[in-house]
């Protein structure tokens, strides 16, 4: 066993692991952040991505032995202490940016990073940004936006176009291509 | 699944960390980012008795100006090597190659070095570093040696690091004139590895190409140089008809795998479309 002290969401834990441990592992079964799901076990497809000292990793590839000393950021964490939602939060659940949610908290860790980085990314980029992400519902087309919003949101620009951004964003008017049942609803 | 046990140690200089390996017994894997490791790891593909951690060691990342070279450390990360002004100016092929790595997520951990001293045949940095004429400086107890690329890609996974040496870094000559650069890559879906791909350097004058550099990924073991294509462009015009001509060559000596994603007969197609593709696009035409 091997003593590490890694603050998770903004509290500190010292905890013996077996250097074997993996990050994803040690998060859901030693500190209970079972937010932060365990998708594919091979390093594909980006559902266990936390912030790793600011920057996403996926969790099922780092040993958590390695986030010893370091500050790790879970879905968990991101929500302002009073509750109120992240603002890429808010977007994946306004805009439909998820069906069956299981990669959504891989998603919007990968999403926050890009962010960072981008904040005003065209669709290119955020759909290369978020490339070592895989929503096996498919559910592409919605995530994009959703990501999209999020970033006009937190740079202060999504409300400066007033009520018409919204609506064109919203589930209901999505292409019917990638939304059959918006066909169904009309 | 999880890996096997393993006895792990986490030096802090490149001293400790050979005597860590000298000392881990009979099966030790050095862990670089582990993108590649810890995968294989958990698939039980390997199960080494000892792990030694680079993570911690600070001498072995970052990137310097030496004068005619650059030097990338070993534990430098995918992304760090993408965001450094010294790489974009010097060695932008790197850059270009590090960006079709994998994700954003695996390039925060991935490291050049790591890449480098694993040598997977679909890895994009090899080429790279080969096209180059890169030096790859290794540490061991008997203390430190320089590789050249050309020597150190043996085989398939195997490269000329000794048991008990590590990738300390890798200097990558500054090269003289106006150089244009590109790699160009074939992958099926996102985060792919690359079923073929070619790093190209070009050096034009006068309306000719004085010099071109390429390296091919994922077209044998170990990367290649196209040596009938870079010799078929020196000198040869620059137009788009002398490279397809040239690039026609660049299967050439090659001896590419057939595996599920393409035949060998295909690969050495792409490797000829590619290779046009990336020295037109890395000669500005």
């Amino acid at each position: 066993m091997t003593q590490i002290s890694v603050r998770v969401d903004g509290v500190t834990y010292a905890d013996d692991v077996e250097p074997r441990t993996l990050l994803v592992n040690y998060l859901r079964e030693q500190v209970g952040k079972v937010g932060t799901v365990v998708g594919c076990d091979t390093s594909n497809c980006g559902a266990c991505t936390v912030l790793l000292d600011g920057v996403a990793v996926k969790s099922c590839t780092v040993l958590a032995v390695q986030a010893d000393e370091a500050e790790v950021t879970t879905i968990e964490g991101v929500a302002a202490p009073d509750g109120t939602l992240h603002p890429l939060q808010r977007a994946f659940h306004e805009l439909h940016g998820l069906q069956c949610g299981f990669c959504t908290p891989g998603m919007i860790m990968a999403s926050i990073d890009l962010l960072r980085d981008h904040p005003d990314p065209s669709e290119t980029e955020i759909r290369e940004g978020i490339e070592g992400n895989l929503c096996r519902c498919t559910g592409y087309q919605n995530i994009v936006r959703a990501v999209q919003h999020a970033a006009g949101e937190m740079s202060g620009r999504a409300r400066s176009d007033g009520p018409a951004s919204d609506r064109s964003a919203s589930p209901a008017d999505v292409d019917t291509a990638a939304a059959p049942h918006a066909v169904v609803r009309a | 699944m999880i890996p096997a046990p393993f006895a792990y140690a986490r030096p802090t200089t490149v001293d400790e960390a050979v005597q860590a390996i000298a000392e881990g017994g009979e099966d030790v894997k050095v862990m670089a980012g582990g993108q590649s490791l810890i995968p294989v790891m958990r698939l039980r593909l390997a199960a080494p008795e000892t792990v030694v951690d680079l993570g911690r060691v600070a001498e072995l990342r970052g990137v310097r100006d030496d004068g005619d070279a650059i030097v990338i450390g070993a534990m430098t990360t995918h992304a760090q090597v993408l965001a450094d002004p010294l790489v974009r100016q010097h060695a932008p092929l790197v850059a270009a190659a590090t960006e079709t790595v994998a994700d954003r997520q695996t390039r925060h951990r991935g490291t050049f070095g790591g890449a480098l001293a694993h040598a997977d045949p679909a890895g994009d940095l090899p080429a790279c570093a080969l096209a180059l004429d890169a030096e790859l400086v290794v540490a061991g107890l008997g203390g430190r040696r320089t590789v050249p690329a050309a020597e150190f890609f043996v085989d398939y996974l195997t490269t000329a690091l000794e048991e008990g040496e590590i990738l300390v870094e890798v200097r990558i000559p500054k090269l003289p004139g106006e150089w244009g650069m590109h790699y160009e890559k074939f992958q099926r879906v996102a985060q792919a590895w690359s079923i073929v791909a070619v790093a190209a350097a070009v050096r034009r004058e006068d309306g000719h190409i004085a010099e071109a550099r390429i390296g091919l990924t994922n077209m044998g073991p170990t990367p290649l140089r196209a040596t009938a294509t870079e010799a078929a462009l020196a000198g040869a015009d620059a137009t788009v008809e002398a490279v397809a001509a040239a690039a026609g060559h660049a299967a050439e000596g090659t001896s590419p795998s057939s595996d599920l994603n393409a035949q060998a007969d295909y690969r050495q197609h792409l490797a000829q479309v590619l290779t046009r593709r990336a020295v037109l696009r890395a000669a500005g035409l």
